[in-house]
């Protein structure tokens, strides 16, 4: 197993290698001026191309991506015009805009996304889950058409809108909660929860629609299977068989499809995010596209890339721990 | 004695609803079994049984089947039994063994704790406890090393040990009925002996009933005292066993018995053998590299002449697919020579290989699977006449009618889809598909292990009309050692990639040489239930020896 994770993190070291050079090329080939945004409205082309000279975007692209490489694995130097700042490995570079660090950055940036994503997941987990094996166990009835109506209604709502709802439904209408603003965990933790919940049902909520039908239908195949016909012949109840085998074998499926909506959302729930001005990596990524601010937009592609990875490693592990006959190689 | 019997079944009916209508799948059957009898209901696919199976334990309550007449088992009536009572007769009146041992055990809990699980049902006992049980039974089904293996998931366990599994669950809550839905189809012949004679034993040993399910009439001649014929829901024929297959009285036990292939059946008559076609030399084939290399065909020589057919039979993992894969090239052989009228042909680059594919072809074991269920079986007939560069359509329309006649089909049915034909039709698509090109020299990969034995009788039938037309050259692989002596000029017994022996059928079924080849010939099943009891000592005597 321990071959398995180190196989895995040496590809995953390429894989991000390949994801950095491809947001690089798109950047050359995309229009827009970096410097010209990064100096202001009020400049002139002498300033502009005092500013471009400071970004080193005069070096060639290739020239520019050594540098940006230099600066995860060893560290550099940058030159902000009037004095050097040194910034250790593994530095993603200076943002054009504000000269700040942008490894400080996204770090800066990551809890608020990562108490997103995983108070998100667990709403999906419990609701899908649980709206999915309940939908399994009474098909035909009515509860399953109310629910399929329902699930069907929660992956045709853009989440913005089922945000929007919620927003008006319980801060403006019913006033059961103040309008969210972000709270750092460390901060305070009560408060941090409670301005959490609205983003995460939103979240939760919107993912749930599709964990809710990946489970109903992998819970139905389970149930058509041999086995399940097995311990029905030796008198084992149904809520047993169900409870013990059926969702037994609906399990992996779920894991699998999680981890990598989970890794995916460490990039951002950009809408989310946006909608409940959470300060996270999504609200990051669109202001960094927005200014062509190239560092910005790999640090955080890079930690996107990372996340993944590594839950997909996760999922990869849990799974087998969940289904022995799977073997990592 | 007024007691009743422990299984009373009368006039019993069970429908399915269909789109197209109700399907009465059992029409007005009854019968008894009294204690520790057994009884086999016998019949081809959809006769029926599996469903008078699934009836004894009232596996049809909530599926929408509709059950007409009454069962009692072990004085339960079993459609109006309450969920307790219904939960008492399942798996402690009456355990059931299913056919497929892989899928019938949950892949994600350890073979004991599944064993443990339902004996728990039955017996009020802590876990640890039913655990021990588990182990016991498994023990007494010859698991060995039974209290480590009882930790072990249903897929690291063999096909035998599942079904012996399988049992040993059923063993566990002492059941005074044992239902066996198929019990070893899903086997090896050795090991379906092995199995049998387990069930052989239980049974003195425990005085358990069985009602056997079973498509194979030896299988039943060999572990019951009475059989049930059925047909279309019905019953044909029933009666002691030695007296259903001893002396059938229905027309259709007659022709169902004589389409059974035996040991003791006729062979072909050799006929004038033409030139040699395929010859094998050092034949091999290795998969992976390194220390995960298994060898599947370890150096096989064989040799094919026109108008004849050479059988391979072994059992499962002996390589005998690989080996017929090889030879028509569908695999490269790792090392060895393969020879096609002279030309090596065994590493040749498929440019080169092309004009020969046409003339080398294979039919396969799945008729389901081996046609694209999204094309009309005529477009499937006809690819191998557009791969040889036909163009004419309504050429290629004639030759496909000319070869769906020449099988035994409506040259009508051009259009039809593959779901439209039943198994043995479908296996006549594959046939005339093999046909098309107009080859030399067909392999046969298990083409009737699928198929009903009436079925399996008019394919074998038409392969050898073919062949004597054509001068086809058959390799005709297949695990059933009696079909395969009852269609091959010569035979090749396959074990572990290599061929044990190889002769003429009087030679290899009359006297065989190799120690494996006397098992195996031990191992199947005879239809005379005296015979049967004789192979099984014998089968004791090879064990021992």
């Amino acid at each position: 197993m321990t071959r398995f994770v180190l196989k895995r993190l040496a590809g995953a070291v390429l894989v991000l290698l390949a994801l950095s050079v491809l947001v690089y090329a798109l950047f050359y080939l995309a229009p827009g001026d970096p410097a010209r945004l990064a100096c202001g409205e009020r400049c002139n082309p002498q300033q502009i191309a005092q500013v471009r000279e400071q970004l080193g975007l005069n070096d060639s692209a290739f020239v520019q991506y050594l540098h940006f490489l230099q600066g995860v694995f060893t560290g550099r130097d940058h030159s902000t015009g009037t004095s050097v700042t040194h910034c250790d490995a593994p530095c993603l570079g200076l943002s054009y805009q504000n000269d700040q660090q942008v490894t400080q950055l996204v770090l800066e940036r990551l809890p608020a996304t990562a108490s997103l994503a995983l108070g998100a997941m667990v709403i999906w987990l419990l609701v899908g889950v649980g709206t999915g094996l309940l939908s399994a166990l009474r098909r035909g009835g009515v509860t399953e058409r109310a629910l399929t109506v329902l699930t069907l209604a929660g992956t045709g709502t853009p989440v913005f809108i089922l945000g929007l709802l919620l927003l008006m439904a319980v801060c403006a209408y019913l006033q059961w909660l103040p309008f969210p603003s972000y709270v750092p965990l460390g901060e305070d933790p009560e408060q941090w929860a409670w301005n959490m919940l609205l983003p995460w049902l939103t979240l939760g909520f919107f993912e749930s629609a599709k964990y809710a039908r990946l489970t109903r239908s992998s819970t139905l195949e389970t149930l058509a299977e041999d086995h399940i016909r097995t311990f029905r012949a030796y008198g084992v109840g149904e809520r047993s068989v169900v409870a013990r085998h059926a969702l037994r074998g609906a399990v992996p499926p779920v894991i699998a499809v999680s981890a990598v909506d989970l890794g995916s959302m460490f990039g951002g729930a950009v809408l989310t995010e946006s909608l409940f001005g959470i300060p996270g990596l999504g609200k990051t990524l669109l202001d960094g596209v927005r200014t062509i601010d190239l560092p910005v937009v790999v640090g955080v592609v890079m930690v996107m890339g990372t996340a993944v990875v590594l839950a997909n490693v996760l999922a990869d592990l849990l799974y087998a721990a969940a289904d022995r006959r799977v073997v990592l190689t | 004695m007024t007691e009743s019997p422990l299984v009373e079944v009368s006039d019993l009916t069970v429908e399915f609803e269909r789109e197209a209508g109700a399907v009465r799948a059992v029409d007005g059957l009854s019968f008894t079994l009294g204690e520790g009898r057994a009884l086999a209901l016998v019949g081809e696919s959809g006769s029926g049984k599996s469903t008078v199976a699934g009836a004894l334990l009232g596996l049809h309550r909530g599926t929408g089947a509709r059950v007409g007449g009454s069962v009692r088992v072990g004085g339960i009536d079993v459609a109006a039994a309450g969920p307790a009572e219904l939960r008492r007769l399942r798996g402690g009146v009456a355990a059931m063994v299913f056919q497929d041992p892989l899928s019938a055990l949950d892949p994600y809990y350890a073979v004991g704790d599944q064993i443990a699980e339902v004996y728990r049902i039955h017996h009020p006992v802590s876990r640890k406890a039913a655990r021990a049980r588990a182990v016991e039974v498994l023990d007494r089904v010859g698991i060995p090393d039974a209290a480590r293996r009882s930790r072990s998931r249903p897929h690291e366990f063999s096909g035998g040990m599942r079904q012996r599994a399988l049992l040993a669950m059923a063993l566990a809550c002492e059941p005074k009925l044992l239902v066996a839905d198929e019990p070893t189809t899903a086997l090896d012949v050795t090991v379906q002996a092995q199995i049998l004679d387990l069930l052989h034993e239980l049974r003195r040993e425990t005085g358990t009933a069985l009602l056997l399910v079973t498509h194979d009439v030896g299988v039943a001649a060999e572990s019951v005292d009475e059989v049930l014929v059925m047909r279309d829901g019905r019953e044909v024929e029933r009666g002691p066993v030695a007296g259903v297959l001893g002396a059938p009285s229905a027309p259709y036990t007659r022709a169902l018995l004589s389409a059974v292939p035996r040991l003791d059946g006729p062979v072909r008559t050799p006929t004038e053998k033409g030139e040699t076609l395929l010859e094998a030399a050092g034949l091999r084939r290795e998969f992976g590299r390194g220390k995960v290399a298994v060898t599947a065909v370890d150096g096989v020589s064989l040799a094919v002449r026109a108008g004849e057919t050479l059988g391979v039979v072994g059992e499962s993992g002996s390589g005998k697919t690989t080996l017929g894969r090889m030879l028509v090239r569908l695999l490269d052989p790792t090392g060895g020579e393969l020879r096609y009228r002279g030309t090596r042909i065994g590493s040749l680059p498929e440019r080169e290989l092309r004009p020969y594919r046409r003339e080398l072809q294979m039919v396969f074991q799945d008729p389901v699977a081996s046609l694209n269920p999204r094309r009309s079986v005529g477009e499937s007939i006809a690819d191998p006449l557009r791969v040889a560069g036909e163009r004419d359509e309504t050429r290629i329309r004639g030759r496909v009618r000319e070869l769906l006649d020449r099988v035994g089909l409506d040259p009508d049915r051009y259009e039809a889809y593959p779901h439209e034909f039943s198994g043995g039709q479908r296996q006549r698509v594959g046939i005339a598909r093999a046909l098309a090109a107009e080859p030399r020299l067909i392999v046969c990969d298990e083409p009737v292990s699928a198929l009903d034995v009436t079925t399996q009788a008019q394919v074998t039938a038409l392969l050898a009309e073919l062949q004597a037309e054509l001068g086809l050259g058959l390799v005709f692989i297949a695990h059933d050692l009696a079909v395969v002596r009852q269609v091959s000029d010569r035979v090749a017994v396959m074990r572990g990639g290599r061929i044990v022996e190889q002769g003429t059928v009087a030679e290899v079924y009359g006297a065989p040489q190799d120690p494996y080849t006397r098992q195996l010939l031990a191992a199947v099943p005879s239809l005379d239930p005296v015979l049967a009891a004789e192979r099984r000592g014998r089968r004791q005597e090879l064990a021992a020896a």
